[in-house]
């Protein structure tokens, strides 16, 4: 295996890679589940960021109040992607979703929703909001993948 | 108590009893998400099911233990306890820990019906199937020191 290329072969399937600039951010209140995903995005080629709640995130984006968030006007969003779980203590990653989506610097980028628990009512509520995708806990590759192929079209 | 609360609460106690018996006679220590964890190590990360693992049986202890207190209060706070089970099952969900996983949704249902006696069994159930789990996953682990010790290399399992 050349290690030095962006895509790696397994025995199942060619892995994805969104190459090297691909920069998204993790968050789950769950030390486990972020190092999964972390590990996941990874493997094709992110460059991955974690957080263990919504604040983080928001901290991390410059999202926290509307004077932090004035300094960053015209400027490019710091990630491609934010991942977040639904299910987290204080904010939920529904409450994430919407604070991103109300970002004039921030709404464009693409916000994924995660959950174990699978409720239609629920992946309705994150979709009307502007979810790119809801997906189920826990991830796997083939996930990395269809999340891929999804973004890029 | 009266007579319906009485058939309730073994109507419940039963139906946990039932998750845990299917939980011990059928189900595999681990499902295909600890296949998945297995296909993610590379040579970046040589370490990462073990690393993953011992997290994970870190977490079991902390939960268990957070638990167990919970349950020991004088007035019991069944949303705490829930909370520490659904915390539980998400990672036993992540790493493929089967039986745990499955004791952790029936010990959700005697949450969700603040029966304490279900709770403490299931707690009881949960701490069997971490210890049960933990044992064959350092077994597995110490399998796969003596082979990369000897200058083997560690088979693929489908």
């Amino acid at each position: 295996m050349d290690s030095s290329s962006t895509t790696t072969t397994t025995k199942d399937h060619q892995m994805v890679s969104f190459g090297s600039d691909f920069h998204v951010l993790a968050v789950d209140d769950n030390l486990i589940d972020r190092k999964l995903v972390e590990k996941l995005l990874k493997n094709s080629s992110c460059k991955v960021t974690t957080a263990e709640n919504g604040w983080r995130a928001l901290e991390f984006l410059g999202l926290v109040d509307e004077q932090q968030e004035k300094t960053l006007e015209g400027s490019v969003s710091k990630v491609n992607l934010v991942i977040t779980d639904y299910c987290m203590p204080g904010m939920t990653g529904y409450e994430l979703l919407k604070k991103i989506k109300e970002s004039s610097v921030m709404k464009e980028v693409p916000v994924v929703v995660v959950s174990s628990e699978n409720i239609p009512t629920r992946i309705n509520q994150c979709l009307e909001e502007g979810a790119q995708m809801f997906m189920l806990k826990p991830l796997k590759q083939a996930d990395v993948k269809k999340l891929k192929c999804h973004l890029m079209n | 108590m009266d007579v319906v609360g009485q058939l309730q609460r073994q109507f419940i106690d039963y139906t946990a009893s039932l998750y845990r018996e299917v939980s011990v006679s059928f189900l595999g220590y681990v499902d295909d998400q600890f296949t998945q964890l297995q296909k993610l190590q590379d040579e970046s990360s040589p370490d990462f099911v073990v690393e993953v693992i011992t997290l994970f049986f870190d977490d079991c202890e902390k939960l268990i233990n957070n638990m167990a207190k919970a349950m020991e209060q004088q007035v019991v706070d069944f949303k705490q306890v829930d909370s520490h089970v659904h915390q539980l099952k998400g990672s036993s969900s992540s790493v493929g820990a089967m039986r745990v996983k499955n004791t952790c949704v029936a010990f959700r249902t005697c949450c969700e019906a603040q029966n304490l006696e279900g709770c403490l069994r299931c707690l009881q159930q949960v701490n069997h199937d971490y210890s049960l789990l933990k044992n064959k996953l350092q077994t597995l682990f110490r399998l796969e020191q003596q082979i990369l010790a000897a200058g083997g290399s560690i088979p693929m399992v489908e």
